[in-house]
């Protein structure tokens, strides 16, 4: 094993000036539909008084969930002391800040006020989850920064470890926040479950770390860097862990709802509804998103970087399937105003009719251009500064790696 | 001079100085970081009195009153606010602003029906007040529960959060505002219990435009007031009759209660 050698990527092939060029394009996409949203109003959207948070935030959501678990990785070489990760740990941080702002932009930009953020940022109510948020989604760029200076900075490596504790504990705080945003709105069947902090926190393992396989493989693919087997074994390893983790939560979240009485119409809904919420949950999410990719993992398949590739892929898809269930399928669930009532007649859909939710253009592309700032910032950064081995070869990284 | 004699003279002093006709507009503060422009015939609250908590204002609904088929309320409501007055129709029936609802029920035991209408009922413990990051959405100390358009950024949670979806968002630019209720596109509002009027120093007694539509239509099934005064109306009707509060089980301890359901 031998010392570990960061080099920026060369970033002069006329791939890399495409890929700048279709993240950008997506991102400029998005950013026409914003102007579309907030020039007209939100009347443009599919979200309305009864939906009223809608694609958006299923990626924003997402996005910054994805941010936390991609920390992991640097985590597990820190927090654990597995010697292998370590290498790694400068692309997890710079990946975890760019799902976040990925994630935060589209959060901001989606905003009835989307000026008003110095508001947001000077006026807080303590008692609400968002402002928890607002403070933790901040101090974890700080934090991650930090921890990323000790990382790179030879004199500073130190403190490194104490850094590294810190972002860990940080990142765990602010999932548990980003989960409770759900998990505190009583009001609503769907959620009002404590259970939500920690599913949010295990989908962030997983979604995070889809992620820094598909950066990890593409980049040192692009790159035409080694990249070794054993590394990504254990990788893939770990996200069929977390993906088992994340059905069992699922499972469990489910279950409980289904033993109270008050739950059985939203379950019902969501698990053997007609709407598309139903399709949704069990072919993209369970099917599509879990247990296809398990299979890759745990199969011959995986032997191929392809089929890893895949199995990340599904596990994003899947993870955007969640959040789409929860958030949109939690809402478009009628609010049991009157329980044991039945509404015969309301100007202001109350009735119990499922809310309908067309996700209009611009709000999808905003969404997605989350995604593609995201990428931009890896790309960019990994451009600039040191974030990637030159080599990631077994023999490199593995203290045990026998040829 | 004890602080609540002060301000009944800073009062009196404050009312005779703009009833010269000296003042046409100023800003009414109405709670920190609060305010509506006022205009010539609302005048501002005197000069030192602050909203407390020796009041609570709410309201009482006799369902058994309110008439199935009957939206003076709303109609009421929308004049009073200017809602509904035409300048919202981009957006979508599901988007348009909703003040207050009329809603039919049945009970699915025992078949009884009911109609009534339904707004913001101003809890004691608001989930929206809680949920909000900027502190936009608040409640007032004599329990009105209102939104602050100069910091709501426009997140939507406080529509999450409320079990009553009596809040709506501004879907669109508008034009034909009433000065009773500044509204903005991009910012979420409620019913206001009709704080103009409450605030109102000539207004002795202030009634909600729902109120009073309804009692114009004769069904008298609204009564407003304060729940604290033992000489008030609802005070009274609420010691004498059993009322219910709509999701009593959440324990928000609305200020808008319900006879007959």
């Amino acid at each position: 094993m031998k010392k570990v050698n960061y080099l920026e990527i060369e970033g002069k092939s006329g791939g890399f000036f495409l890929l700048l060029a279709i993240l950008g394009g997506i991102i400029f996409a998005g950013l026409l539909g914003v102007y579309h949203m907030e020039h007209n109003g939100h009347y443009v959207t599919g979200m309305d008084n009864q939906i009223v948070w809608g694609m958006p935030h299923v990626f924003a959501v997402f996005l910054i969930v994805a941010a936390s678990g991609a920390l992991n990785v640097a985590s597990i070489g820190t927090v654990f002391g597995k010697v292998m990760y370590k290498p790694l740990g400068r692309l997890s941080s710079l990946l975890a800040i760019a799902l976040l702002a990925g994630g935060l932009m589209v959060l901001v930009l989606d905003l009835g006020r989307p000026d008003r953020l110095v508001v947001a940022m000077t006026y807080y109510n303590f008692k609400s989850i968002f402002a928890w948020n607002i403070i933790l989604y901040n101090g974890f760029f700080a934090v991650v920064i930090v921890y990323l200076w000790m990382m790179m900075q030879q004199s500073m490596n130190k403190y490194y470890k104490a850094a590294g504790y810190f972002a860990f504990f940080w990142r765990l705080i602010l999932t548990t926040g980003t989960g409770s945003i759900f998990g505190f709105l009583v009001a609503r069947t769907a959620y009002d479950a404590a259970l939500m902090a920690p599913m949010f926190i295990i989908m962030s393992f997983a979604f995070g770390l889809a992620f820094f396989l598909l950066v990890l493989m593409l980049g040192y693919h692009w790159t035409e860097r080694p990249l070794g087997d054993d590394i990504l074994r254990r990788l893939k390893n770990l996200l069929g862990v977390f993906i088992g983790a994340i059905l069992y939560f699922v499972a469990v979240y489910h279950l409980t709802n289904l033993y109270a009485t008050e739950h059985h119409g939203v379950e019902k809904f969501i698990l053997a509804g007609d709407s598309v919420h139903t399709t949704i949950f069990w072919v993209v999410q369970i099917l599509l998103g879990s247990i296809a990719p398990l299979m890759i993992i745990y199969s011959k398949l995986s032997a191929s970087r392809f089929w890893i590739g895949i199995a990340s892929l599904l596990v994003i898809i899947g993870g955007l399937a969640q959040m789409y269930v929860i958030i949109i399928g939690g809402q478009a669930y009628p609010l049991d105003i009157f329980p044991g009532m039945e509404i015969i007649n309301s100007t202001f859909a109350d009735g119990n009719e499922y809310h309908q939710y067309y996700p209009s253009l611009s709000e999808t592309l905003l969404g997605l251009s989350g995604i593609a700032a995201a990428i931009l910032i890896v790309t960019l950064g990994t451009r600039i500064l040191k974030f990637l081995p030159d080599s990631l070869a077994d023999k490199d990284i593995n203290p045990h790696h026998k040829d | 001079m004890s602080k609540t004699e002060t301000a009944e003279t800073n009062g009196i002093s404050r009312r005779k100085f703009l009833g010269t006709g000296i003042a046409s507009a100023a800003t009414v503060s109405l709670a920190p970081g609060v305010s509506f422009i006022n205009l010539a015939h609302a005048q501002p609250k005197p000069a030192g009195q602050k909203v407390d908590d020796s009041k609570r204002w709410g309201m009482l609904i006799d369902t058994n009153k309110c008439a199935k088929g009957c939206d003076a309320c709303v109609k009421g409501c929308n004049d009073e606010h200017n809602l509904n007055v035409g300048d919202e129709d981009l957006s979508r029936p599901e988007q348009q602003s909703q003040w207050i609802r009329k809603v039919d029920l049945r009970d699915k035991l025992t078949g009884h029906e009911s109609s009534l209408p339904l707004m913001c009922v101003h809890c004691e413990h608001p989930p929206c007040v809680d949920v909000c990051p900027t502190g936009a959405s608040f409640k007032r100390e004599d329990g009105i529960v209102l939104v602050d358009k100069h910091i709501c950024i426009g997140c939507r949670y406080c529509m999450m959060a409320c079990p009553y979806k009596a809040r709506s968002f501004i879907h669109e630019e508008l034009t034909m505002q009433s000065e009773n209720a500044p509204r903005g596109k991009g910012t979420v509002e409620s019913c206001t219990l009709c704080v103009h009027r409450v605030d109102d120093p000539n207004n002795a007694n202030p009634i909600t435009a729902c109120a009073e539509a309804c009692n114009k239509e004769g069904h008298e099934a609204i009564i407003f007031g304060d729940i604290k005064d033992s000489n008030s109306e609802i005070n009274k009707a609420l010691k004498k009759y059993s009322t219910s509060a709509i999701r009593e089980d959440l324990k928000l301890n609305p200020g808008v209660r319900y006879r007959g359901i």
